[in-house]
């Protein structure tokens, strides 16, 4: 089943378009990494499909759900708001800077949205904390605040607080851009456990072995277009002119 | 007239300077929101009207605002001024005065808050309401309470010019005894009294700085 589609998205930035007609479809549990130069439009891409930016054009359909569609008038038009609302369940986004509370312990960042947002009861909210703490290897952190972890410790809350609501897609922006290199791979692991359990994800990175690794496809963005997408295999081992340039300035 | 007297007099000036100073953090904290919302609005209008409103509280005496508020009533209406106005026309003055400062403060604070942490809740399915009274405003107090500090001082020692329409709060009773005994007393012990209610209010306000330290 396809869990999200885009369709001919356009986004412009003071009249300058930043994705040029994009398309994409995403199947459920489905791992897609997209890689390409910086200010290629990744983020925008995600910013848009989690509707952090309005779109300009095309249409964005969560499980079969318009959120939003072309006008007439050239513009688009979303879903009214309790639509949206329910909409935007379906998804999570994990920041590259992990954009935690800072005034609440990791256990409270956890728990809050289900209960206030989702209405669940404080038990089963502690339920879900306990065992995503426990999987994520952060369960003697749960009375901490922010400030007192390692980046990579924050990156992991910042996961358990988006997959405490349950979504069926995640998305990460660049989740270990701001980890100094030795932390980054204890986000990517936790990013491949995930996969491992067949959660959809949709990856925008500069790890391109990891890329290679947890993706079933990679999509390779420039200049808001997608170049060229296939599975790993197809992208490292045949790459057109622009994603060959692009990965050899990776492997030096 | 014996310290006794004079200490007990001043204590009753001090109770209608306590209730100037409640009084206006009553009515100025709350309104300081409403005109830094009105401050950072989208509507041009109500954005440009909000910040005249700020300047001319900002650049013009206080004392002058108060004296305007009192004969409004009478100068602008033809209404006669009752003296219990005087008391009214006070807190008034001083809360529209004071309501401009903290609207600064306030949008120091919010606008300081991480456009991360509006994105983040946006993601998370926190509505507007709830953005702003769990994840913003906590963080607004934190930021802005030095800030408030300084205002709060400032305005336990602005309750003295209340005096110039006649409010007998401490330092209008402490000026009428000293110029009845030709002494300096009174004022010594005005000063003293503002001085410790100030030491009392910077010591609230570093309790609840030192309760808000759990995070950074
Ligand atoms: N809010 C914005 N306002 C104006 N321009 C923006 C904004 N966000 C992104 N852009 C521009 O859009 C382009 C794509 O940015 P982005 O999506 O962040 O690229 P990437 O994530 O691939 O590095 C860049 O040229 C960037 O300057
Ligand atoms: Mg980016």
């Amino acid at each position: 089943m396809k869990l999200l589609e885009i369709n001919h998205l356009k986004k412009e930035f003071d009249g300058l378009g930043v994705i040029k007609d994009i398309s994409l479809s995403v199947e459920q549990g489905e791992v897609i990494s997209i890689i390409g130069p910086s200010g290629s439009g990744k983020s925008t891409l995600l910013r848009c499909a989690t509707m952090l930016e309005n779109m300009d054009g095309g249409e964005l359909i969560y499980h079969g759900e318009k959120a939003a569609w072309e006008n007439e008038k050239g513009g688009c038009t979303y879903a009214p708001k309790n639509d949206l609302k329910r909409i935007r369940k379906y998804f999570g986004l994990v920041f590259q800077n992990f954009n935690l509370f800072p005034h609440y312990s990791v256990l409270k960042n956890i728990i809050d949205a289900p209960m206030s947002v989702d209405k669940i009861s404080k038990k089963e909210a502690m339920e879900r904390a306990e065992k995503l703490l426990a999987q994520l290897g952060l369960t003697d952190k749960k009375d901490a605040y922010p400030y007192q972890l390692s980046g990579g410790q924050q990156q992991r809350v910042s996961i358990a607080r988006a997959l405490a609501l349950q979504p069926e897609i995640l998305f990460f922006d660049e989740p270990t851009s701001a980890l100094d290199p030795e932390l980054t791979g204890e986000v990517l692991k936790v990013i491949k456990e995930l996969a491992k359990e067949h959660m959809t994800m949709i990856i925008v990175t500069h790890e391109m072995q990891f890329a290679r690794e947890v993706s079933d496809r990679i999509i390779f963005m420039e200049d808001g277009v997608i170049q060229q997408q296939g599975t790993p295999e197809e992208i490292f081992t045949a790459p057109n002119e622009r994603v060959k340039a692009f990965i050899g300035k990776f492997v030096g | 007239m014996n310290l006794l007297t004079m200490v007990m007099q001043l204590l009753q000036g001090m109770v209608i300077t306590t209730e100037v100073f409640v009084l206006t953090l009553l009515f100025s904290l709350p309104l300081g929101l409403v005109v830094s919302f009105g401050r950072m609005s989208k509507n041009g209008l109500l954005r440009i009207l909000t910040k005249f409103y700020i300047s001319v509280m900002r650049g013009t005496p206080l004392m002058l605002q108060m004296i305007v508020v009192y004969f409004a009533p009478y100068y602008v209406f033809g209404v006669k001024i009752a003296s219990s106005y005087r008391f009214i026309a006070v807190i008034m003055a001083f809360s529209i005065n004071y309501a401009a400062y903290f609207a600064e403060i306030y949008r120091g604070g919010i606008e300081a808050v991480a456009v991360g942490q509006y994105e983040a809740a946006k993601v998370l399915g926190y509505n507007r309401f709830q953005t702003f009274f769990k994840i913003v405003m906590p963080q607004v107090i934190k930021h802005i309470l030095p800030a408030v500090t300084n205002e709060t001082i400032t305005l336990v020692k602005d309750t003295s010019l209340a005096f110039a329409i006649s409010v007998a709060e401490m330092f209008t009773l402490a000026k009428q005894i000293a110029a009845a005994q030709t002494t300096i007393m009174p004022l010594m012990v005005a000063g003293l009294f503002y001085y410790i209610f100030n030491l009392a209010v910077a010591a609230g306000m570093e309790a609840l700085e030192k309760k808000l330290s759990y995070y950074r």
